[in-house]
């Protein structure tokens, strides 16, 4: 796996996307090996949101491993609040030079610092330590508070899941963001319409959602979110009076055929055929972002 | 008991209103609690740092994690029955199990709320909270100790849960006491037998003394301030030294009842007698009325103590 690091300061909009697609495409080829060697892990759940993940920690929050090590508090913050795709951000946070690679083998060890959900006791660059659903949004409007009555510009990220949403301690959040007017503040809602067992409108369906989150006083913006060109300006820009929403719209399981919009890849373990389809699926990708590189 | 009695809410206010001027990250976080919290004065002083999320308990406490998190010393203030059951798994995650600095202030805890029923009552809270890695867990005795325990908290780095009680109690402390975290009070001597008693029981249990006293019957009277982490050498000295231990609480007796026990039963095995609420939901009456009935009155501690000394 290569440290890529952020994207270098001066890039243009294709290279900083072309620097983006192959720390994804990194993330994901290293985070399939966790899952398959610790036999356990959420991969559908962390293959939808990888775009995301490098995006920010790579490109959009003002972050860097110096001041996450420091404790910059004006470090722009994220929380994963779907704490069970910890592979996907662990992977990201080191593939950006956040976290030593070596780490990423002991993944779901005894005493290891990488636990199936995330943890700021063990690692610098984790914000808050997640893994029941419903959790984020209010940490994040919490972050978001604090950074207005600093007066400083920081911003604040949260990675929701959308079967998450059924959590209430979320609406009662969106509720207060709104109320506050918290344009510091950037949801992003990973829209790929699995949750653990089913599909989310066979279970306890979200629709209208961009109506829902409107009404509660939010900006909404809907993306395609396995694409980091449309990612990438969406998360960029602030709100300019009120919080932002991003529903990425995407697919759990994102780009591997075998695994994608389907239901069985919650929390399925790859056999090590799988572990090698995946990959070779992967490498094709990395293949071609090469080629792109070369020319 | 004739001398005059103290809403400790006033001295946890006035003690907030000094932290805030002290310490410019002091915050107050409520649930449509500020009058019930008596923090009218601290709203109109420090308005942008009085964040009122309405009634929801659950996004409270997460958003409290989340101002620790920007550098902020969140205190939330709120009824002591929808902060802890309502809020507990905020609780054990985004404060506790995430080191957020955080004060969790209960107010109006145990059968504060007596009449309006169990439903309003927190005799839960000392055994869930004490069950809470790294929390601490403190119930003040009076106004004295209430100011002494907010100011702590303000300049202590970790977790907190506090009650502060609106049952009018007699001041125990003179000013100038100093509370020290994790460490028991003795403000009586006495070797027939030990009672071991917290916030608002406390100053039950220094008149039952008194009436035990008067028969000739001298027994130690230990506040315990701190439920967690308990004075554990206090309670087996006391157990040593006495012979016999009775436990005074405004709570399920699993609490400080719960706490003394288990150390006693490791280090030092000796007869325990607990007083507080048992296994039903409270019947309607005032908060005296209700540790009246379940053997908290003077008459009733010094009663259990006879079973032992």
């Amino acid at each position: 796996m290569r440290v890529l690091g952020r994207v270098p300061a001066g890039a243009t909009d294709a290279e900083a996307e072309h620097h983006l697609e192959l720390a994804a495409t990194e993330v994901r080829r290293r985070a399939v090996q966790t899952v398959g060697a610790a036999k356990a892990g959420h991969l559908g759940g962390e293959f939808s949101i990888t775009d995301t993940l490098v995006t920010l920690y790579l490109d959009v929050m003002n972050i860097s491993p110096e001041q996450v090590d420091a404790g910059d508090p004006e470090r722009d913050r994220l929380i994963l609040s779907k704490g069970h795709a910890a592979n996907a951000l662990y992977t990201a946070l080191a593939v950006g030079g956040y976290l030593h690679p070596e780490a990423l083998r002991t993944f779901l060890q005894s005493e290891s610092m990488l636990n199936g959900h995330p943890a700021r006791n063990k690692i610098a660059a984790v914000e808050a330590n997640t893994g029941p659903l419903g959790h984020g949004l209010p940490i994040a409007v919490g972050t978001a508070i604090a950074a207005v009555l600093d007066g400083s510009k920081r911003r604040t990220f949260v990675l929701l899941g959308d079967g998450e949403l059924q959590e209430g301690s979320n609406w009662e959040a969106f509720m207060t963001a709104g109320h506050r007017r918290l344009s510091n503040l950037t949801a992003v809602i990973d829209r790929n319409r699995l949750q653990q067992g089913a599909r989310v409108a066979d279970t306890n369906d979200l629709e209208p959602l961009a109506d829902k989150l409107v009404a509660f006083g939010w900006e909404v913006r809907e993306v395609d979110g396995n694409d980091i060109a449309a990612l990438r300006p969406a998360l960029r820009v602030p709100g300019s009076d009120r919080p932002v929403a991003i529903i990425a719209h995407t697919d759990k399981g994102f780009p591997v055929s075998y695994m994608r919009d389907n239901v069985a890849w919650h929390h399925k373990v790859p056999t090590a055929e799988q572990v090698g389809i995946a990959l070779a699926e992967l490498d094709g990708i990395l293949g071609r972002l090469e080629a792109k590189e070369n020319n | 008991m004739t001398a005059q009695t103290f809403d400790c809410r006033n001295a946890w206010a006035d003690a907030m209103a000094e932290a805030a001027r002290a310490d410019e990250r002091v915050v107050v976080v409520v649930n449509d609690s500020v009058g019930s919290s008596k923090l009218n004065a601290f709203v109109d002083e420090f308005p942008e740092r009085s964040i009122n999320v309405g009634i929801a308990e659950q996004n409270m406490v997460g958003v409290a994690a989340g101002l620790a998190n920007g550098g902020k010393i969140p205190f939330v203030s709120a009824a002591g029955c929808f902060l802890s059951a309502r809020a507990m798994e905020q609780i054990k995650a985004d404060v506790a199990y995430s080191e957020h600095n955080v004060k969790l202030v209960a107010q109006s805890p145990g059968v504060a709320y007596g009449d309006l029923g169990p439903t309003h009552h927190s005799i839960e809270d000392f055994a869930w909270m004490r069950t809470i890695p790294g929390l601490t867990v403190v119930a003040p005795v009076d106004p004295v100790e209430t100011a002494q325990v907010i100011a702590w908290a303000a300049g202590h780095e970790g977790p907190a849960y506090i009650r502060v009680s609106r049952m009018a109690v007699p001041a125990v402390y003179p000013e100038g006491y100093q509370f020290v975290p994790g460490k028991a009070v003795t403000l009586r001597e006495g070797t027939a037998a030990a009672i071991i008693a917290t916030g608002t029981t406390v100053a039950r249990a220094l008149a039952a003394a008194d009436l035990l006293a008067a028969d000739g019957v001298e027994v130690r009277v230990l506040a315990m301030p701190t439920i967690k982490p308990l004075d554990e050498a206090a309670v087996v000295a006391a157990a040593a030294e006495t012979g016999g231990v009775v436990t005074v609480e405004e709570a399920l007796v699993t609490g400080l009842g719960g706490a003394v026990a288990e150390v006693l039963a490791e280090q030092h095995p000796a007869p325990l007698r607990r007083i507080g609420f048992r296994d039903e939901f409270a019947i309607t009456g005032t908060a005296e009325w209700l540790l009246d009935r379940v053997g908290a009155s003077p008459e009733g501690i010094a009663a259990t103590v006879r079973e032992l000394a």
